[in-house]
């Protein structure tokens, strides 16, 4: 019989930092390893090539796969009865703060107006935490370290509603090429679509949570998820904007209602290190690593272990 | 596409036969420096400060590292290159003061660094943006580090480097930058996919 308590926790969560950031999802594996097999221009294929090899070696030697482990940000899936519903926050910061001498990953958090570095990955907001309270006593965590480099290009478009999907898709392919090799391509874009500015950030962020294999229920979105994957590599971007065959490994899009007069599109790029991991906790104190091939998250060992 | 394996201190010379697209392997002294160092060190210059650290001949890396510090001994864990583009107001100034031979980043630079690399012989590659494993892999040690006030990722990190690469050049010191080239060719495809909407 496994308990649940916050030192058991917290130890879960530095581990799930770990797996994040040194072991990317199979989708994005399978993803650039045939980029690789289709892949017609040399540069780019050298550069895919040694993609592929600092991945295997950041997986084999548990070493972060990219020295910019990111803002560490959370979403969290939490049953209204889960046990440590009201501690969670104060266990995740600490995870993170721990995680970053005993993964260790990059202190990221830096003070807008002193330059500051906290050195711990903790500050004012930060880790950034998204909550979702359902029904039960289970909780779903990911956490998604995104680089800098690929938040940098992010773009909102304000499009006007009568310009319709040609106005998204515009929006899109704009954000893309303007962003040229600069989030490290090849990139997996997310789109959010409608709700207000701040809202189709948010999804678009929300988009990338799920695999690049897997298309949106709403056949009308997934169609244009296909459309707009197609269309983006014919850029010609090419990995590291250097030219090439791909530039776009995935394309996933989300949507909330809008506003009659406006049309947001928030494009959040990411890049080919598109690092998550998801676990979900049990009442009984059970965890399960929902996003990796892992058995069991405590057979992960931290430095010095 | 040629490969070239160098060591520092590169001179002129070795470095002017360079073209875009070559991949150079590098065994020798390179040192990081991102936003602040680079703004500091010119600053150094201007008032007539010395460095704390020797670029020239050598490799300035865009990168700030992850490292761990195990008794005296810093380690660096993972180290990939960070956006260059950043560092485009004052890269031609710090070529001018300190030729360093190969600049290493991600994402490309801009006209007033092309123009500073002619004049002063140094080449801007690229690492695959990235790649902090492989990175670290090919780093042997840590000679030494300075202004490390400015938080790790910031400071100026001396390291011993073994056949560090794939670098690809993509700016030489003949004027050429696969980044331009790259806008020109991914504006037109751009406005034929828009056309056809």
């Amino acid at each position: 019989m496994s308990s649940l308590d916050k030192e058991k926790l917290i130890d879960a969560l530095v581990r799930q930092i770990k797996i994040s950031v040194t072991t990317l999802p199979d989708d994005i594996k399978t993803a650039i390893r045939k980029a690789y097999e289709r892949e017609r221009h040399p540069v780019a294929k050298k550069i895919l090539s040694s993609i592929i090899d600092n991945f295997k070696l950041s997986e084999y030697d548990g070493i972060p796969m990219c020295q910019d482990t990111g803002t560490i940000t959370w979403f969290l899936k939490v049953g209204k009865d889960f046990p440590l519903l009201t501690s969670l926050e104060e266990i995740i910061v600490e995870a993170t703060r721990r995680a970053t001498k005993m993964v260790p990953i990059r202190p990221n958090a830096v003070d807008p107006f002193t330059g500051k570095n906290s050195g711990d990955n903790t500050g004012r907001f930060i880790p950034w935490i998204n909550w979702e309270i359902v029904d039960g006593e289970e909780a779903e965590i990911t956490v998604l370290p995104k680089g800098g480099g690929s938040e940098y290009t992010a773009q909102l478009h304000m499009v006007s509603p009568g310009l319709g999907i040609k106005g998204i898709k515009e929006a899109v392919l704009k954000t893309v090429y303007e962003a040229g090799g600069k989030p490290c391509p090849p990139i997996i874009v997310g789109v959010g679509i409608g709700g207000g500015a701040d809202i189709a950030m948010k999804l678009g962020k929300l988009a990338l949570l799920r695999p690049i294999t897997i298309r949106h229920e709403n056949p009308d979105v997934a169609k244009l998820e296909e459309e707009l994957l197609n269309e983006l590599n014919q850029l010609g971007i090419g990995p590291m904007g250097l030219g090439g065959d791909t530039t776009v490994l995935g394309v996933n899009i989300e949507y909330a209602h809008r506003h009659p007069a406006t049309l947001p599109v928030g494009v959040v790029t990411q890049c080919w290190a598109a690092r998550r991991a998801s676990i979900k906790v049990l009442s009984n104190g059970d965890i399960e690593v929902l996003s990796h091939k892992i058995p069991n998250i405590f057979d992960i060992r931290l430095r010095g272990e | 596409m040629a490969e070239y394996h160098l060591k520092t201190p590169i001179s002129e010379e070795e470095i002017r036969k360079l073209r875009v697209e070559d991949v150079v392997y590098i065994t020798g002294r390179v040192i990081t420096a991102r936003d602040q160092a680079h703004r500091r060190a010119v600053a150094y210059y201007e008032e007539g400060r010395e460095l704390p650290v020797k670029f020239e001949g050598n490799v300035l890396y865009h990168c700030g590292p992850i490292v761990s510090k195990e008794g005296e001994e810093w380690r660096v864990i993972s180290a990939g290159p960070t956006t260059s583009t950043r560092m485009e107001y004052i890269e031609h100034k710090f070529i001018e003061y300190f030729r360093p031979r190969v600049i290493v980043g991600k994402g490309g630079m801009k006209e007033k660094t092309l123009e500073a690399l002619g004049k002063y012989g140094a080449v801007y590659t690229i690492f695959p943006g990235g790649l902090g494993a492989l990175a670290a892999k090919s780093i042997d040690r840590v000679v030494g580090v300075e202004w490390i006030d400015l938080g790790t990722p910031e400071a100026l990190w001396i390291l011993e480097v073994k056949n560090f690469g794939p670098l690809i050049v993509t700016m030489d010191t003949h004027g050429n930058s696969i980044h331009q080239e790259m806008e020109r060719k991914a504006s037109q495809n751009l406005e034929n996919i828009l056309s056809r909407l």
